[in-house]
């Protein structure tokens, strides 16, 4: 391509064999870079931009009128110049490669193997931004996947097909959470196929490393692809890397009918980088210099969950976000909490109290948790059972702000009661090994155990019948 | 939003594209809200600013992929709702293309540029005329019925802004909503009229007259109907963080309340919340009709990763579908989920129209927006003569459960019912997590006439409950500082009594068969006898009884699970629970006497 180099600066277009090149770029700002197009350049087309020594970039068009486009560089604009810059239109928006020997594999954000292997074969080319599910179409998940976890299992019931974040802090065991729901999650109805894709956005290489072993020693990495935009990539990689993550996670659910758990890891680093692209590019923002559109950004990714009706495959995500100061609303735990079905929110207490996982009981929630329990499912007494702990917390978290103020001996015998009930409830069941993979029965029968330190009059959210099947008398 | 541009020549070209917002040269001869076709696939926009020759196009597909120097193909027409029968059950995006058709056609993704016609052209259906020739006819006129459902009878208007004298009409048989139906003739004007219509979204339906709001719309949920009542043509919103339970509020209101139609709009929200209603409904059973509710519904989906320009366009194509059949004399309840993902929408679009932003980024053109839609709710009477309601219950998701943001604090400022979700209710798994103390119903003065005929003291019987969980909120100050020991029983039944109210009357489980809809009359009933054990455990307390004694009386227990054990159509089980309160109040009074 060295003979189509032009006048500099000036982007008189020279036709290669994919695409239009131009010599030159008029501005470059942050990841953008401006150029002046004599061609009409499709919106959201990919591009090639290569600097003075050949290296190439992939870039993306943002923004585009008639004299120019505005051009969004993946891997960073450090070393381009106006003069030397060479940027090369694609015709197309990005798309990547799928295909089943991707298993196995490291990709970076933009579906390039960077583990040393060759390139995967694949017949089939995927636009990474895919297209809206139509709803009428989609299945409501009901299939219960027991994760071994007893704060998830019994409380905060996942499903396939559903979205259900870790909302976390710095410093909170978020990957030890999401590598043990990876490691046990089984689905009770019968076999199927199952495989695990990672998208990690800004992720340390440490942090890589620990997904990687992880996944070997319990030997499941043949069935885990992973895209990773590491800490040091450019930050507009990172905007690509789930997009990727989620088409071929599409293609196995929908063409070849797998059961595909989705971790994205970690969605905050991904808001950041949008603000800055966002900003960058001269746009408005709107909270906290977050851009206008990041709800509806954030939907195009989460919302390529779920199930089709009629299929056998399904995407279920675990999507990782660290709370900036641990702030619950903060704009990124927000409106991921608006678009996602529930959340586990992790509790900076539990842990410096040395429980291992600290799912915060009260703010937790799973949306789909009732069409996925119950009779044929898990057990009858599921749903009832897991109201009546969530009540009883809920009041234990009252009694505790009393006992701050009165002191743990002023309190009437019930409010003790509670207290009791409240660290066994923590202790015993939200509390278990990193290793220990409990089925759901164990689950709810721990949850019977704790649940009868409370006198019988207290229990109004379960029915006589499982009182007298299941209460634990004194 | 089907159109006729098939021959329609381009008029101008893109020039420059920045997410939906597309502007195009040689735009002189379209006019602003112009529906456009854009590009070669045809992608829907509307022509929302018009500077000269320069015409800016806000286009309801995704754009990646459009070029400058693309075309625009003009329609003539104001963006358009199509009103006919076969609306009813049907499930649109935002601009009415049948979700379920595209499915069919284009399999479980939606492609871009797809069209396809928002009633099936192939159905008959059975008209019978209600007018014969020579028969003036004015606007809103109804001309002819047919069976849409077998719950929804379809009344066959005139437009709004046709008039004349019948000149012919069909005689009774099956026709298609393409085929005509009547001729009016005005003067030389001759109008041919076929059971379908357009309507353009964005203007309300002519009406003739507005009504006072006098029936409360019953909802079935007990916090609303007794303490926070809206009307049927009332205005509602239900703000909460994420978590709280507005789209489960929303779910129930849609299945239960008492309105004739459900218009449900799923405005930039979950698939898979779409999903459940499209999975229920067909099998939840109308309690006035024994009819599946589905055949009452219409439902609008434009989930969160669809065109956000459509999500924008979204609600009024709901609205216009319920005034439509408002004008028909039915009540009509709207249920728009979420409104603030509409004023988002326009918050992405005002920021590609590079205008300038008021607060946190909202156009300063919010506050007038949502008061043209809330407006369009009310109680009317029709033009055809005929009275028909349209209710409107918003939900609203304030950033982080803040309730000073700009959404909150315009909507409250236009509806008159304001349902307040609370985090700690919702954490407690208390649902419906409306807050008592927060929450409020302005109609609760119109309504009361109504209620009053179902029990004449219900007046009275709300001022107690909510006078009641006030006294407690300031007692719990007192108990979260000193323990509950210190208050005397008399103050200590107050707390009791309100748990009491709380666990046994507000919070409702959405999936018990029983408790999820709670009639008028067990309403009333369940309240009273919670307010007799109100009157005499303070009669028994101060003749000497401990608070311990009353709230260990057997009754207490039944009287907690009376919402779940008792049905609707079995009132007069309260008889015996209301005796067995009372013999064992007389009882204890005896002991401690």
């Amino acid at each position: 391509m060295s003979e189509s180099a032009k006048n500099a600066g000036g982007g008189e277009p020279a036709l290669m064999d994919s695409g239009l090149e131009y010599v030159g770029v008029s501005r470059i700002d942050g990841p953008l870079v401006f150029v002046a197009v004599q061609h009409a350049v499709g919106y959201d087309e990919v591009a090639e931009v290569i600097d003075a020594a050949g290296h190439r970039r992939v870039g993306r068009v943002l923004d585009v009128t008639a004299g120019m486009a505005v051009v969004q560089v993946l891997e960073g604009t450090s070393g381009l110049s106006n003069q030397k810059t060479r940027v090369r239109f694609l015709g197309e928006s990005l798309r990547i490669n799928v295909s089943r020997s991707m298993l196995g594999r490291v990709f970076d954000g933009i579906g390039r193997p960077i583990d040393g292997g060759p390139e995967p074969f694949s017949g089939l080319r995927r636009d990474i931004n895919g297209e809206p599910m139509n709803p009428y179409v989609r299945e409501v998940p009901q299939d219960f996947i027991q994760t071994g976890i007893s704060a998830i299992d019994g409380i905060n019931a996942l499903v396939r097909g559903q979205k259900l974040p870790i909302f976390s802090g710095n410093g909170l065991p978020h990957n030890q959470i999401a590598a043990q729901i990876t490691r046990q999650a089984k689905i009770l109805t019968g076999e199927v196929e199952f495989a695990v894709i990672l998208a990690g956005m800004g992720v340390k290489h440490d942090v890589a490393q620990y997904f990687v072993k992880n996944f070997e020693d319990s030997g499941v990495l043949s069935n885990v692809a992973m895209f990773l935009s590491l800490a040091d990539a450019p930050s507009v990689e990172r905007l690509l890397t789930p997009r990727s993550a989620l088409t071929l996670a599409e293609h196995l659910a929908f063409d070849l009918g797998m059961h595909i758990l989705v971790i994205l890891t970690d969605m905050t680093n991904y808001c950041e980088s949008l603000r800055e692209v966002g900003i960058a590019h001269g746009e408005i923002p709107a909270r906290k210099g977050y851009p206008g559109y990041l709800y509806s950004d954030l939907a195009s990714i989460y919302e390529r969950a779920g199930r089709i009706r009629g299929k056998e495959g399904s995407i279920t995500q675990v999507p990782i976000l660290t709370m900036p100061s641990d702030d619950i609303s903060h704009p990124v735990p927000d409106l991921s909490g608006y678009i996602t079905e529930g959340q586990i929110v992790l509790d900076r207490e539990l842990t410096q109290r040395g429980l291992y996982p600290p799912i915060a009981g009260l703010p937790s929630l799973s949306r789909l948790m009732k069409d996925g329990i119950g009779e044929g499912k898990t057990r009858p007494d599921h749903a009832h059972l897991a109201s009546q702990l969530f009540a009883a917390y809920a009041r234990v978290k009252q009694v505790r702000s009393l006992a701050a103020v009165v002191g743990e001996e002023e309190l009437p015998p019930l409010e003790k009661e509670y207290l009791a009930f409240g660290e066994k409830f923590e202790r015993t069941f939200l509390a278990q090994g990193e290793f220990e993979n409990r089925s759901i029965d164990q689950t709810l029968e721990i949850g019977w155990d704790v649940i009868s330190f409370l006198p019988k009059g207290e229990l109004h959210r379960l029915t006589q019948a499982e009182l007298d099947a299941h209460y634990r008398e004194r | 939003m089907t159109n006729k541009t098939e021959n329609a020549a381009p008029v101008g070209a893109i020039t420059r594209i920045s997410g939906p917002i597309v502007q195009a040269s040689g735009m002189l001869s379209t006019h602003m809200y112009e529906l456009v076709e854009v590009g070669a696939a045809k992608m829907v926009g509307e022509v929302i600013r018009l500077d000269g020759d320069t015409g800016t196009i806000q286009v309801y597909e995704e754009t990646s992929g459009l070029r400058p120097g693309d075309p625009i193909f003009p329609s003539g027409s104001l963006l358009s709702v199509t009103l006919g029968p076969g609306l009813i059950g049907a499930i649109y995006d935002g601009i009415q293309r049948p979700l379920s058709r595209i499915a069919e056609l284009r399999g479980p993704f939606i492609p871009r540029g797809e069209k396809a016609t928002p009633l099936p052209l192939d159905k008959k259906w059975h008209f019978v005329p209600l007018v014969k020739a020579g028969d003036a006819a004015g606007p809103g006129m109804i001309i002819g019925k047919l069976p849409e459902t077998p719950l929804v009878e379809h009344r066959i208007m005139v437009p709004p802004d046709q008039q004349g004298t019948v000149s012919w009409i069909a005689p009774e048989g099956d026709y298609t909503v393409e085929q005509e139906v009547c001729i009016l003739k005005e003067g030389s004007q001759e109008y041919r009229l076929k059971m379908a219509q357009r309507w353009p979204c964005r203007v309300p339906r002519p009406l003739a007259k507005r009504e006072a709001v006098t029936v409360p719309l019953i909802t079935g949920l007990r916090v609303i109907d007794t303490l926070f009542p809206i009307a049927k043509g009332g205005t509602a919103m239900i703000p909460g963080g994420f978590g709280t339970g507005k789209t489960m509020t929303q779910h129930s209101l849609a299945k239960w309340c008492d309105a004739d139609i459900i218009i449900y709009i799923g405005c930039g929200e979950r698939g898979n919340e779409m999903a459940d209603v499209l999975a229920t409904f067909p099998h939840l059973v109308d309690p006035k009709s024994g009819r599946p509710l589905m055949e009452r519904t219409i439902m609008i989906a434009n989930t969160s990763n669809m065109p956000v320009a459509a999500r924008e366009v979204s609600i009024y194509t709901g609205i216009t579908l319920a005034e439509y059949y408002r004008d028909m004399g039915y009540d009509v309840g709207v249920m728009a989920d979420s409104t603030s993902r509409w004023a988002e929408a326009l918050r992405e679009l005002s920021g590609r129209l590079e205008e300038m932003p008021a607060e946190e980024g909202y156009p300063a053109y919010l506050q007038t927006r949502l008061a043209q839609f809330y407006e369009r709710a009310g109680m009317v009477q029709a033009l055809s003569g005929r009275k028909g309601s349209v209710s409107i219950v918003g939900a609203v998701s304030p950033m982080g459960g803040d309730f000073s943001e700009p959404v909150t604090q315009h909507t409250r400022r236009f509806v008159r019912c304001f349902w307040a979700l609370n985090s700690d209710l919702a954490n407690a798994r208390h649902y419906p997590a409306i807050h008592w103390l927060t929450s409020y119903s302005e109609y609760v003065d119109e309504m009361a006439g109504w209620w009053e005929k179902v029990d004449p003291d219900w007046r009275e019987m709300r001022a107690k409950v909510l006078d009641t969980l006030q006294k407690e909120d300031r007692l719990q100050q007192i108990v979260k500082l000193v323990g509950p020991d210190v208050l005397p029983d008399s103050q200590r039944l107050i707390l009791f009594i309100s748990e009491l109210i709380k666990d046994g009357f507000l919070q409702q489980n959405a999936f018990d068969k029983v408790d999820m809809y709670s009639a008028p009359a067990k309403q009333v009933r369940l309240l009273k006898i919670i307010l007799y054990v109100l009157t005499r455990g303070h009669a028994a307390i101060e003749h000497g009884a401990s608070l311990h004694q009353v709230s260990h009386l057997p009754c207490i227990q039944e009287l907690l699970r009376a919402k779940l054990t008792i049905p609707n159509d079995h009132p007069e089980q309260f008889d015996l629970l209301e005796q067995a309160v009372r013999k064992q109040f007389d009882e204890l009074d005896k002991e401690s006497a």
